[in-house]
C-alpha cells in the first residue's frame, strides 16, 4: 500500500515537471519546514498539483490541500489519491447550522499541519484575482503563530483552458512571498485586501 | 594522423570522450583554483557565471555520453526529449492565446514524435518535408477550426516558427546519426560529435572575442557582444577544431575545416536570433534566475545546434550524393 502511494507520488510530481516545469521561486522566504499557510490565485484545478510539485520532499509530506468531500470522495480512486498521496483535509461545501465549516481546517493546524488555500473560493481566469473570502482571516485570528505566505501561481490557465482535456507542455512557476501577518486591531476586510494585494504583487512583470 | 584512422570505432570513441572530458576536468580545476583567491564582488559575480556555463556544459558532454552508450534509438529518444523540453520554453515565452490550443496539441504531441519516428525509421525524403510543407498546412487549417480571427497570421507564424526551429531543426541532429555513406557505414555518430564540437567551439571563441576586440556591435538593441569580426573568429576557431577532428569524418582536413567554419557561422548566428527572441520576450539572463516564468535556460543552449544541424545534414548529403 504504502508503496503504491510512493510511485503515485513520484508520478504526479513527474508528469507536473514534465509538463509544467513547477518551477518555485522563493522570493519572500525559504523553503524551510516551520508550519505555515499558503494562500494562491486560483485559475484551475492543475495550481494544487503545481504548489505541491514546486515544494521540497520534506514540506510536502506535511503540507495539505482543501478538498471537497462530496466531490473527492466519489470515487474509491480520488478518495485514495486526496487522501493518502495528497494527506487533504476534507470540507464539505452545504452549510449546516451547528458546524463551523473551518473546524478541520483549525483541526490540521493545531496538529502541525501547514495548508495550501485558496481563498477566492473558486476559479477565476480574469487576470487579476477575486476579493478574497473570509476564511483566510479567522484562520490568522486563531493561530497567530503561523506564518502566512502569499504565492502567486503563474501560467496555468495556458496549460489547460475551461474545456480542453488534454494538457500542453508550458512552463509555470509559483512564486512564494514574504510572510505577513494580522496586525493587532485590523479590520477584516482591510485584512482581506492586503492579502490579496500581497498576492497579485508577486506576479512577474512581462505576463 | 595515419594511427588515429587505423584505430577502430569503440577506440576511436573512447579516446575523444577522454580528451572532451579531460579538456572539461581541467577547466573545472582552473575555476576552482581562480575561486580560492579574494575577489571583489563584479569578480565573483563573472565567476559564478562561469561556473553555472561550465555545469551546464558537464551536463551537456554526460548525457551526450549517454546518448553514444544507448545507440541510435536512445539518441534519438534523447534529442525528442530535448526537443520537447525546448519547445515548452518557446512556447510559454511565445504568449499564445488560448484558441491556440488544439495547435499547441497537435504541435507537442503528433508533429514532434512523428518527425522523431521518421529520424529512427529513416525516411529521410520525408523527414525533410514533413514538417516545412504538411504541417505548415495542417496548423492553420486547425487554428481556423478554432474560431478566433485575431491576430490569425501572427499566431500561427508563432507556432510553426517553433516547430520549425525546436523540432525540425533539432531532429537533423539524431538524423546525422543515422545518415549512411558510402565507406562510411554505421559512422554517423561521429558526424554529430564533430558537429557539436564545431559548434561549441565557435560559441565559446565568439565570447572570448567579443571580449577582447570590443567591436561595434551590428545590432546594439539585440546583443551588445555580437559584433562580425567576433563572429568570424567565432567560426575560425570552429574551423581549427574541425581541422583537428578531421581524423573522425569521411572528409579530408580542409573539407572538415570548412563545414566547421560554416557550421560555426550558423550557430552563432542561432545564438544571435534567439537572443533577439528572449529581447523580445522580456528575459534579460535565461536560466532559473530570471523572475520570468518560461525560461528554464534549455533553449538558446540548443540554438546554436537547432541553426547549425538542418545546414550541415544537407549540405552533408547532398556532398556525398555528388561523389557517390
Amino acid at each position: 500500500m504504502t508503496i503504491a502511494v510512493k510511485v503515485m507520488g513520484m508520478l504526479v510530481s513527474f508528469v507536473a515537471r514534465l509538463v509544467t516545469g513547477a518551477q518555485g521561486h522563493w522570493k519572500g522566504c525559504p523553503p524551510e519546514a516551520l508550519q505555515r499557510i499558503y494562500f494562491a490565485n486560483h485559475q484551475s484545478h492543475l495550481d494544487w498539483v503545481l504548489i505541491w510539485a514546486a515544494l521540497p520532499n520534506d514540506l510536502r509530506v506535511r503540507t495539505r490541500p482543501i478538498a471537497a468531500r462530496d466531490y473527492w470522495t466519489a470515487s474509491s480512486f480520488k478518495h485514495w489519491l486526496t487522501r493518502e498521496v495528497f494527506h487533504a483535509v476534507y470540507v464539505s461545501r452545504q452549510r449546516t447550522d451547528d458546524q463551523d465549516p473551518l473546524e478541520p481546517l483549525a483541526e490540521a493546524l493545531q496538529h502541525g499541519d501547514s495548508l495550501v488555500i485558496f481563498p477566492e473560493g473558486t476559479r477565476s481566469n480574469k487576470g487579476e484575482p477575486q476579493p478574497f473570502k473570509s476564511g483566510l482571516y479567522h484562520l490568522a485570528e486563531q493561530f497567530p503563530g503561523v506564518q502566512l505566505i502569499p504565492v502567486w501561481i503563474d501560467n496555468v490557465q495556458r496549460v489547460m483552458p475551461k474545456g480542453e482535456v488534454v494538457p500542453v507542455p508550458i512552463l509555470c512557476t509559483a512564486t512564494f512571498g514574504a510572510p505577513m501577518q494580522l496586525q493587532p486591531g485590523e479590520d477584516k476586510r482591510a485584512f482581506l485586501e492586503r492579502a490579496r494585494r500581497a498576492v497579485i504583487a508577486l506576479r512577474p512583470s512581462a505576463s | 594522423m595515419k594511427a588515429l584512422q587505423s584505430l577502430d570505432d569503440e577506440q576511436q570513441v573512447a579516446l575523444l570522450f577522454l580528451i572532451l572530458f579531460g579538456l572539461l576536468g581541467l577547466a573545472s580545476i582552473a575555476a576552482f583554483l581562480r575561486s580560492l583567491r579574494p575577489q571583489d564582488t563584479a569578480e565573483i559575480e563573472r565567476h559564478e557565471r562561469l561556473l553555472r556555463d561550465l555545469r551546464a556544459v558537464w551536463i551537456g558532454a554526460s548525457v551526450f555520453w549517454l546518448s553514444w552508450l544507448s545507440g541510435p534509438a536512445g539518441a534519438t529518444l534523447l534529442f525528442g526529449v530535448l526537443s520537447l523540453i525546448a519547445l515548452r520554453e518557446f512556447i510559454t515565452l511565445a504568449h499564445t492565446r488560448r484558441s491556440d490550443h488544439r495547435g499547441l496539441i497537435l504541435a507537442f504531441f503528433i508533429v514532434l514524435p512523428m518527425q522523431y519516428l521518421l529520424v529512427a525509421l529513416r525516411s529521410f525524403d520525408l523527414f525533410t518535408v514533413f514538417i516545412p510543407v504538411y504541417v505548415f498546412l495542417a496548423i492553420p487549417v486547425l487554428s481556423a477550426m478554432a474560431g478566433d480571427p485575431e491576430r490569425f497570421l501572427e499566431r500561427n507564424a508563432k507556432i510553426q516558427w517553433g516547430v520549425m526551429v525546436c523540432v525540425f531543426g533539432l531532429s537533423h541532429a539524431p538524423a546525422l546519426l543515422l545518415l549512411e555513406f558510402p565507406k562510411y557505414q554505421g559512422r554517423g555518430a561521429f558526424l554529430l560529435f564533430f558537429l557539436v564540437m564545431a559548434t561549441g567551439a565557435a560559441q565559446i571563441v565568439q565570447e572570448l572575442a567579443s571580449r577582447w576586440l570590443r567591436r561595434r556591435p551590428v545590432a546594439r538593441r539585440i546583443d551588445r557582444s555580437f559584433s562580425f569580426r567576433a563572429w568570424m573568429a567565432g567560426a575560425l576557431g570552429g574551423a581549427v577544431v574541425g581541422g583537428l577532428l578531421f581524423w573522425i569524418t569521411p572528409m579530408t582536413w580542409w573539407q572538415a575545416m570548412a563545414w566547421a567554419f560554416l557550421v560555426g557561422a550558423c550557430g552563432s548566428l542561432g545564438d544571435f536570433v534567439m537572443r533577439a527572441l528572449k529581447k523580445d520576450a522580456g528575459v534579460r539572463y535565461w536560466g532559473n534566475q530570471s523572475s520570468v516564468t518560461g525560461a528554464v535556460g534549455l533553449l538558446d543552449r540548443v540554438a546554436p545546434l537547432c541553426f547549425a544541424a538542418p545546414v550541415f545534414f544537407h549540405s552533408v548529403r547532398w556532398y556525398s550524393s555528388l561523389n557517390p
